[in-house]
């Protein structure tokens, strides 16, 4: 199998395997790192020394997160007309944007689609082809803002071994996202969206709250004491609906196994660790790897990383420059 | 002929990662029928709806409304009035989607042409059925609903095919007119927050109802207040007690905006919306 389809069966859940061909360069590199053992160890706390902690990404993804939620909710309150709707459905500047999880479901409940809703989705597929899939999650999604400060109030809790984190198979996403496709189908009801925390919130903040948040909220509390970022990694079939339309977009995390140290702090803080098994060592086959389509390109890894071995690249775009 | 070299065998998973594999597996079945179950849930207001809810103006039939609703808002952020509400998560597969609760805020055609089925992306709110859904009898009006506000400009009408549902004199008891009864004041008190397009006020903005007092020697706010023409009118009452009586009557023209609702000055209203109620020929 292509390492494409690979990654791509590693979204819908399959675990990450190893390189059945690791190419001459990375064999090469890898040589030369390991050659030498102690400057091995001097080049690694070096790097880790002079590695200035910083949340660039992190912070910057916030602000582009909180400023979209908020245009939403200013375009109503204060009426300055922007981006009106909620994350559903909504129109910038007199644009349609639908976005494609919803618009999927209206589409399989109702079976009947009119041009307005063609045009919107269509809008919305071009752009996350274009900026990667689940850039929504990371970049757009308020569910996500909430469910970062949870995760981190969960790790904390692990820790002092308060709560223990109970996994699930990746692949239950898959079976979530082929269920609620089907129970739209049968029912004629977009039932998802009863559950959706993104549109609970989305609307919550625009037209104010309701029992609604209450759903939000047991949410919360079960990855806080149970599940570490349970409704993300497991449920969410927004997340596979987009991560499967950019899986072919040109922007995204490059590793390059050049620089790594494979410590691993970036599956650390990943949300979805599996998408950096290629930094373990002997995982990568080439010099340089896209992280696949899973992959939120939050920036966590970016920011965490102590040798600038993840960055944000466009493909194609390096080779230019 | 070679014999063939031993594959080597996968070493045997240990018990304890065996159960752990099994345990994963167990919890993750459990969260697909908890979160499953949880979400059918949602039919649980549907089978018991009582009263269903009033619509937007060109709402598709009830089924195909849930289904088609893309639960966005447009509909609210357009309407001048903000008559339209988001149902909550007790109304299950109903959350997000728009209704209006006349008694409170009713559809006044502030906006002079329905744009909230303008703004609807997904054709829930519709200014025509496609031709394959059907058309409840007696929800199509006869003609196109000729709004008071705009009488005398060239297009006079609203582009609405269907009402949303039908006015009825749901007390005649307390009805002001069928006692005879004048009204002063404002019409809902002076704590009532909705809001009305007066035309003799300010032909574009609407303003508060306790801003627009009333003065009148027989009560007649529903059909004086009510935005399209001749879908209710007062007819004399017999009796012979020597008292002017009224009573209001609902016509077909009557789409079933709930301004009459809204505006009736007795305390539960003696005129309701039937929501999604279709004509039935006039009613006594």
């Amino acid at each position: 199998m292509s390492r494409f389809a690979d990654l791509f069966m590693g979204m819908l859940g399959a675990a990450p395997k190893k390189p059945e061909k690791v190419t001459d360069q990375v064999q090469k590199i890898m040589f030369l790192k390991y050659e030498d053992k102690d400057r091995y160890i001097k080049e690694k706390l070096h790097a880790r020394e002079h590695h200035a902690i910083s949340h660039k990404w992190r912070n910057r993804r916030w602000a582009v997160l909180i400023a979209t939620n908020l245009l939403f909710v200013f375009s109503f309150w204060l009426d300055i007309q922007i981006l009106e709707g909620a994350l559903t459905a909504s129109r910038f500047v007199g644009f349609h944007l639908i976005d494609l999880n919803s618009a999927l479901q209206v589409m399989l409940a109702h079976k009947h689609i009119i041009v307005n809703l063609v045009i919107g989705t269509f809008t919305v597929f071009l752009l996350w082809v274009l900026l990667g899939g689940r850039t929504f999650c990371s970049w757009v999604c308020p569910y996500h803002l909430l469910a970062e400060w949870t995760e981190a109030l969960h790790l904390k809790l692990v820790e002092k071994k308060i709560v223990t984190d109970h996994e699930f198979h990746r692949g239950t996403r898959t079976v979530f996202w082929l269920l609620f496709a089907l129970l739209a189908i049968v029912t004629g009801y977009t039932v998802f969206e009863t559950l959706s925390p993104t549109g609970i919130l989305s609307r919550a903040l625009i037209y104010g709250p309701g029992l609604a948040l209450g759903w939000v909220g047991l949410l919360l509390l079960f990855e806080t004491f149970y599940s570490r970022r349970a409704w993300c990694r497991y449920v969410c079939p927004i997340g596979l609906t987009y991560g499967a339309v950019g899986a072919i977009s040109p922007l995204q995390i490059t590793y390059h196994v050049e620089h790594c140290f494979h410590e691993g702090d970036c599956r650390k803080v990943c949300l979805v660790p599996h998408v950096l098994d290629v930094t373990v060592k002997g995982r990568a086959s080439e010099e340089q790897m896209g992280l696949g389509p899973d992959c939120t390109r939050c920036g966590l890894c970016v920011d965490i990383c102590p040798s600038g071995a993840l960055r944000y690249e466009v493909k194609g775009l390096s080779k230019l420059l | 002929m070679n014999t063939p070299a031993e594959i080597p065998r996968k070493p045997a998973i240990s018990i304890e990662k065996a159960q752990k594999a099994r345990r994963k597996f167990l919890r993750s079945v459990g969260l697909a029928g908890g979160v499953i179950g949880l979400s059918l849930l949602g039919y649980i207001p549907l089978v018991n709806a009582r009263n269903t809810k009033l619509r937007p103006p060109g709402a598709l039939n009830e089924a195909d409304f849930l289904s088609s609703c893309i639960k966005c808002g447009q509909c609210v952020q357009v309407c001048p009035v903000q008559a339209i509400k988001l149902g909550d998560l007790d109304d299950g597969f109903g959350i997000g989607v728009p209704y209006i609760e006349s008694r409170d805020q009713a559809c006044d055609f502030s906006c002079d042409a329905v744009q909230c089925i303008l703004a609807c992306p997904t054709g829930a709110l519709t200014y025509k059925k496609p031709a394959f859904m059907n058309v409840r009898e007696g929800a199509l009006l006869a003609a196109a609903p000729i709004l008071k506000a705009k009488e005398k400009d060239a297009e006079n009408t609203l582009n609405l095919k269907e009402r949303t549902g039908i006015a009825r004199l749901a007390r005649p008891e307390s009805c002001l007119a069928v006692q005879g009864k004048g009204f002063k004041g404002q019409a809902r008190g002076a704590a009532f927050k909705g809001t009305m397009r007066y035309m003799d006020v300010d032909r574009w903005k609407p303003i508060p109802v306790r801003d627009h007092p009333y003065d009148l020697p027989l009560c007649d706010l529903c059909v004086r207040e009510c935005p399209v023409k001749n879908a209710i009118e007062l007819r004399p009452l017999t009796g012979s007690d020597g008292v002017a009586r009224m009573t209001p009557v609902v016509l077909e023209p009557c789409v079933g905006c709930g301004v009459c609702e809204m505006i009736c000055p007795v305390e539960p209203a003696a005129i309701v919306i039937d929501a999604q109620a279709t004509w039935k020929g006039e009613q006594a």
